[in-house]
């Protein structure tokens, strides 16, 4: 069992998303350390694309700012591994498939690995693509996260039965963002994933109140928040990681508020 | 190996949101493209609607004055709306209402395939949204208007280079968030696995067309098929039925912009490497990390950073080859064919004028060469004249 499981351990929970060097790697450090000072259960590093389709305008501005600071994947594995020193809790990359296909597939995944990065979460390899990097990841340890979305229907079966690591739901139609309102039917959704793995599942998109993120994690394992943090980023810039962390304190409590500690 | 495939590259690189919106597609295309009835429906709106067959007109001046093989245009600039890009539509909005869609969704570059789609959106009483980089909006202005008179909306794109690629995105992410009544009218042979092979299908009536004319015409083949290549999809639709007849050489002709050894360029094939990007796998302009390039060309339609799967499959077998050709030999072949034919092509298409100028005087006489006019040029006339430092505005 990989080292995701132990996000889950201790009752549902906290997810935490940010766009390496946004607006640089010192603050993007501090923010981690922040996050998981104040109760965040594992930590999703993004690595910036310049085309990331399945973002948001929020997201997509973080990814630019990042690119335009002159971040590299390189620096960036050379930022996780100074974070490893010290930051205990489970962390995935969350990057596009171009980024990991151009660095040279082993190259990247075998570099997870020595840094001690448990996953990879690659919005744009659906299940029929997985083959693409799954051999690798198997070999080198990484999980790799499959995701499902409110149109998986008939899918979620399939994806679900062969799922590593953790389960990411997908909340809602369109693409990364807060939502004032999450309309899916997320409960049968985890019904059918129950009933196909044993594997943690955590929703995610559109959440940035406390109350939202205790919902979602009462039908779940846990809840995503991404958008709503790098919003912070944005605001903050170099200040961002106080916010951050005390941020990630209110909606740690809204989760063990609908579901307490096991 | 996943679906879709033409040698390695293709597939279905796309957000989980909408795997079953392809496969719905794919089950749909598959149900219809052999049904006589929709092909029948399909075949009387490109005639009747549309105006095909389009004309393989033999360039007498033209191929005098180069003095060597003996060319021949074929007049997509002459179908209805202006260009290739209808045959493609006509095709997919049929589809889409067939699947019960009442919306289409499109990206656009030069804006010609904005227009075919708010076209045919119009024509069938479907709701039309066109994503339109903002560089693009000011650059190609007469088609933001005719859009905009057929009834379609107009989204400038202001993300990244505000160019085709971020009107691909931009249009993939409105997709993801309204799946149920909107169909994708995807302009080229890119993206996800099925769109390269049905905008293939539907374009394959340029190659299927030639070749029947030139029979009747000249009793054979061509020796050489020459288009121009964005995301390539009058290429293809020029290549197809010839990829089996192996005398026959197929030129795809790619945007150089100020020239290949520059950054300044939208070369895939000369300039690119493998890559991931937008639903499929083929040739991208990107940097050693995979950020995909800012990539440059006077022609908003060949403004792209990738290529087509099956243009990338064909020249890794060696079947095609694929030249760049600079904004400069554009332009110049722009005037030339206007001066020498009387005919004003699209600045894409210029781009394979560009190359026959170069290739037809070290052809024989009785050898054949068959131009691809993708489109007219009427929308490129204010910017070409910019260019040629004319100051004059639409």
């Amino acid at each position: 069992m990989s080292k995701i499981q132990n996000a889950f351990d201790h009752g549902k929970a906290f997810i935490v998303f940010l766009t390496c060097g946004d607006p640089d790697l010192e603050t993007t450090a501090a923010a981690v350390r922040a996050a998981a000072a104040n109760g965040a259960d594992l930590i999703e590093l993004g690595i910036p694309f310049s085309d990331p389709t399945a973002e948001g305008p929020v997201i997509q501005g973080a990814n630019l700012r990042a690119l335009r600071g002159g971040v590299t994947t390189d620096k960036i594995f050379g930022f996780v591994r100074e974070l490893r020193r010290d930051v205990r809790i489970p962390m995935v990359f969350m990057t596009y498939a171009n980024v990991v296909y151009s660095y040279g597939a082993e190259r990247f995944i075998s570099a997870c690995r020595d840094m001690e990065i448990d996953g990879l979460i690659l919005p744009d390899l659906p299940y029929e693509e997985k083959e693409e990097f799954q051999p690798l990841c198997r070999e080198y340890g990484v999980d790799l996260i499959s995701m499902i979305a409110p149109t998986s229907a008939n899918r979620i079966a399939m994806i679900a039965g062969e799922a590593e690591g953790f389960l990411y739901i997908v909340s809602s139609l369109g693409v990364t963002g807060t939502r004032s309102e999450i309309a899916t039917d997320l409960s049968s959704i985890v019904k059918v994933v129950r009933e196909n793995t044993s594997i943690p599942c955590a929703i995610g998109f559109g959440i940035s109140t406390p109350e939202q993120a205790g919902k979602m994690a009462a039908i779940s394992d846990g809840a995503i928040v991404g958008s709503a943090v790098v919003k912070l980023l944005e605001k903050y810039g170099r200040e961002a990681p106080e916010e951050i962390g005390a941020y990630v304190k209110s909606m740690k409590e809204g989760i063990l508020a609908v579901s307490p500690d096991l | 190996m996943s679906k879709g495939r033409f040698g390695i590259h293709g597939g279905q690189y796309i957000p989980e949101t909408l795997m079953n919106a392809v496969i719905e597609l794919e089950e749909a295309y598959d149900r219809f493209k052999n049904d006589p009835d929709f092909q029948r429906e399909l075949t009387e709106l490109l005639n009747e609607y549309a105006g095909r067959p389009s004309r393989l007109y033999y360039a007498e001046k033209m191929t005098r004055d180069l003095g060597g093989a003996k060319i021949y245009l074929k007049r997509e600039d002459l179908n209805h709306t202006g260009a290739h890009k209808i045959n493609n539509v006509l095709g997919q909005a049929l589809l889409a209402k067939k699947m019960g869609k009442t919306r289409l969704i499109a990206e656009t570059g030069a804006g010609q395939h904005g227009v075919a789609t708010a076209t045919a959106a119009a024509l069938m009483d479907m709701e039309c949204v066109v994503f339109m980089g903002e560089e693009d909006t000011v650059r190609q202005a007469l088609n933001v208007y005719r859009m905009r008179l057929l009834g379609a909306e107009v989204v400038p794109v202001k993300t990244g280079t505000a160019t085709l690629k971020d009107a691909v995105s931009e249009a993939m992410r409105e997709w993801t968030s309204r799946i149920a009544d909107t169909h994708y009218c995807l302009g080229s042979v890119m993206g996800p696995h099925p769109f390269p092979t049905i905008v293939r299908d539907f374009q394959a009536v340029i190659s299927r067309e030639i070749k029947a004319q030139l029979l009747e015409k000249e009793g054979r083949l061509p020796d050489a098929v020459i288009a121009c290549v964005g995301g390539g999809s009058n290429a293809i639709g020029s290549f197809y039925h010839f990829i089996e007849d192996k005398e026959v050489r197929l030129i795809g002709c790619e945007a150089a912009g100020r020239g290949v050894d520059t950054f300044e360029t939208a070369a895939t094939i000369a300039t690119g490497k493998l890559g991931i990007f937008h639903g499929m796998k083929s040739y991208f302009c990107q940097d050693e990390y995979g950020q995909i390039a800012p990539v440059y060309s006077i022609s908003a339609g060949l403004d792209y950073p990738g290529v087509g799967p099956e243009h990338a499959h064909l020249h890794d077998i060696g079947r095609a080859e694929y030249v760049p050709v600079t904004d400069e030999e554009a332009v110049e072949a722009f005037e030339y064919l206007a001066r020498t034919e009387g005919i004003i092509p699209a600045i894409e298409s210029a781009h394979a004028v560009a190359y026959a100028r170069k290739l037809a005087p070290t052809m024989d006489k009785d050898r054949i060469m068959v131009i691809t006019v993708s489109g007219r040029g009427d929308k490129d006339c204010a910017a070409i004249a910019r260019y040629r430092g004319e100051d004059i505005h639409e």
